[in-house]
């Protein structure tokens, strides 16, 4: 079970030196500060699905919906309740992990092509709150009027406001902990669960294990993270809109985690990082860029279905 | 108020009565195939956009029959130069596929005929209302339940009795089976996926002459769709057709009572369906659970 978190000790270390850098060379290749955020993010979202889809072997395809909630929770927390970004994070993470959490047991016991369409549909629930419930969300304008606040840790404040260089640091902090949580996960007796039902659902019924149950919490769980994820995301724009629900950034996140390689841990971080970077690029050049982006879905089903990583690695396809 | 009523039933029976003809199309390419085709509202605004470049020429009437056509067509030549080969795949790569191509019709039908909203010109006795007391049912809204109506029934009829509807049923159930008996599948499964890329197109077609047309209604008319196929159950065409006309007339209902929420009426219903009976209403137990 290499795929449940040995990655090679000089790749790990290679990640991290690449991201705790990122703020120095992002420039001299052409980026900015805020794009190496958005990436680790997105990054980040696509690994709480890719916990689902790749390891667990579920097809979900709605949650975007989860990333939103967590956007707006975030962003409503620090509007309207509490000026303190750590408070508002965990109230964005428990809205969408609670609602996450709740609707999963309502589906756990669908498969496949029914999974996907029921969380499809589910998800655009979300969508459809945000976009008419103008008084409290904004309705179609979007979340505004918030904006993260200092940290303050015992006597020391840390602006992260005005200074992008530090909330980058703020953002790979909090990363690098959702991400290490999902690593130990994936690492123990729960994780090799989880790929043993991927692997062969009915042999996993056969020895005994709660197949529904472990859906479920792995369900619960990857919305926990993805809405984590958009907390940050909310924070990191000052801004929530209704596009963050919806299915669209949904099917994204998705081809994020294939183009990287499902199979691996790592695999949608890099396919998040090519993802914005090509959009952020070709939305630069031209306004057809949707089709662009179309013409990647269609590409990497039919030339790259392993992924990037899967390709390196030259393993069978799953 | 008896009067708003009237009007929200009915309009929700109308609205349903499209939601089942996209639906069906939706449900028919399912069933055979197990792929979820996100694109089939971008085929809709492509039958709509061109039933509008065709009206000129070929009149309403033509463009309602040729623009359907044509949407299939097309259909055809993306099924075999792509969808054909994700075929017994995981369905993750077909949703996949299906997607970005929605991103590219989307995308093209933009491009082409502007993002301008544009309007499918219908005869003018269509447009007229059926009497003054029932000023809100034009000709055309009744003409549309009549087309709904009559292609629904063709499609059951043509399920039920011809030699290529009995085999589309019987791949439902069991592709493998059929195959074996010397059918060849891989035109079945290009006619049926024909039969529901038409469907879409005269959905859009009908849509084009009521609403008019924009690139971006094809996604907006999608997530119906799919609320219609879960709530009548994954696998029956009848229960699409229920579904697609209940939550048209739940839809309808609530706009009189609650506006804002006639969208979120139909996830309560979908939710409320799934809580008590998990396959939908109609829906064979254990079929694509």
């Amino acid at each position: 079970m290499r795929e449940s978190g040995r990655t090679h000790p000089a790749v790990l270390a290679a990640i991290w030196v690449v991201l705790l850098l990122a703020p120095t060379w992002l420039g001299l290749v052409g980026g900015y500060t805020a794009l190496g955020a958005r990436v680790l993010v997105l990054g980040l979202a696509a690994m709480s699905l890719n916990f689902l889809l790749g390891f667990t072997g579920v097809l979900s395809f709605g949650h975007a919906a989860w990333f939103g909630l967590g956007a707006y929770g975030t962003g409503l927390t620090l509007k309207f309740l509490a000026a303190s970004t750590p408070l508002s994070l965990l109230a964005g993470t428990l809205l969408g992990g609670a609602l996450g959490a709740a609707l999963g047991a309502l589906i756990a016991h669908r498969r496949g092509i029914y999974f996907a369409m029921v969380t499809i549909a589910f998800g655009q629930v979300f969508y459809y709150i945000a976009y008419r419930w103008n008084a409290l969300t904004g309705g179609d304008d979007g979340l505004r009027g918030f904006s993260r606040q200092p940290l303050a840790i015992g006597p020391w404040r840390i602006d992260i406001v005005a200074n992008g260089v530090a909330f980058y640091y703020f953002v790979l902090v909090c990363f690098a902990a959702a991400v290490a949580i999902m690593a130990l996960l994936l690492r123990s007796p729960f994780g090799h669960t989880l790929v043993a039902i991927r692997e062969n659902e009915r042999r996993a019924r056969f020895l005994g294990i709660p197949v529904e149950f472990h859906i479920w919490l792995a369900f619960a769980l990857s919305c926990v993270f993805i809405s984590f994820a958009g907390g940050l995301y909310a924070l990191l724009n000052n801004f929530a809109d209704p596009n963050n629900l919806h299915y669209s950034l949904s099917g994204d996140l998705v081809i994020m985690a294939v183009l990287g390689g499902m199979r691996s841990f790592w695999g949608p971080l890099l396919g998040a990082a090519l993802f914005v970077v090509l959009q952020d690029y070709v939305s630069s050049l031209t306004t057809n860029w949707m089709s662009f982006v179309g013409l990647l879905f269609v590409l990497v089903v039919l030339f790259f279905p392993r992924g990037l990583l899967g390709v390196l690695r030259g393993k069978s396809p799953a | 108020m008896l009067q708003l009523l009237l009007f929200n039933v009915t309009n929700g029976l109308i609205i349903g009565a499209f939601y089942v003809l996209m639906a069906l199309g939706l449900s028919l390419i399912l069933n055979l195939s197990g792929v979820i085709n996100f694109a089939h509202g971008g085929f809709l605004v492509l039958g709509g956009y061109l039933a509008y470049t065709l009206t000129p020429f070929l009149g309403f009437w033509g463009a309602l029959i040729v623009a359907p056509l044509l949407t299939a067509a097309i259909g055809v030549v993306i099924e075999q130069t792509l969808i054909r080969r994700l075929y017994g795949r995981d369905p993750l790569y077909s949703l996949l596929l299906t997607f970005g191509l929605a991103y590219i019709f989307e995308d093209v039908t933009r491009y082409i005929w502007g993002a301008q909203g544009l309007p499918v010109t219908i005869p003018a006795f269509l447009g007229r209302p059926v009497s003054p007391t029932l000023f809100f049912i034009t000709y055309y809204r009744l003409f549309m339940v009549a087309v709904a109506a009559a292609v629904v029934l063709f499609l059951f009829l043509l399920l039920r009795h011809s030699r290529v509807g009995v085999r589309i049923r019987a791949g439902t159930l069991d592709l493998e089976t059929v195959s074996t008996l010397g059918v060849n599948v891989g035109r079945l499964r290009t006619f049926n996926f024909a039969l529901g890329i038409f469907l879409a197109g005269l959905s859009g077609v009908l849509a084009g002459g009521q609403l008019g047309l924009d690139s971006t209604m094809g996604a907006g008319l999608l997530m119906p769709s799919f609320i219609a196929i879960i709530i009548g159950g994954v696998g029956s065409l009848p229960g699409t057709l229920v579904g697609g006309l209940l939550i048209g007339v739940a839809s309808g209902v609530t706009a009189v009572f609650f506006p804002s929420a006639s969208e979120a009426v139909m996830y309560v219903l979908m939710a409320l369906v799934l809580l008590a009976r998990p396959r939908g209403l109609m829906g064979e137990e254990g079929l694509m659970t």
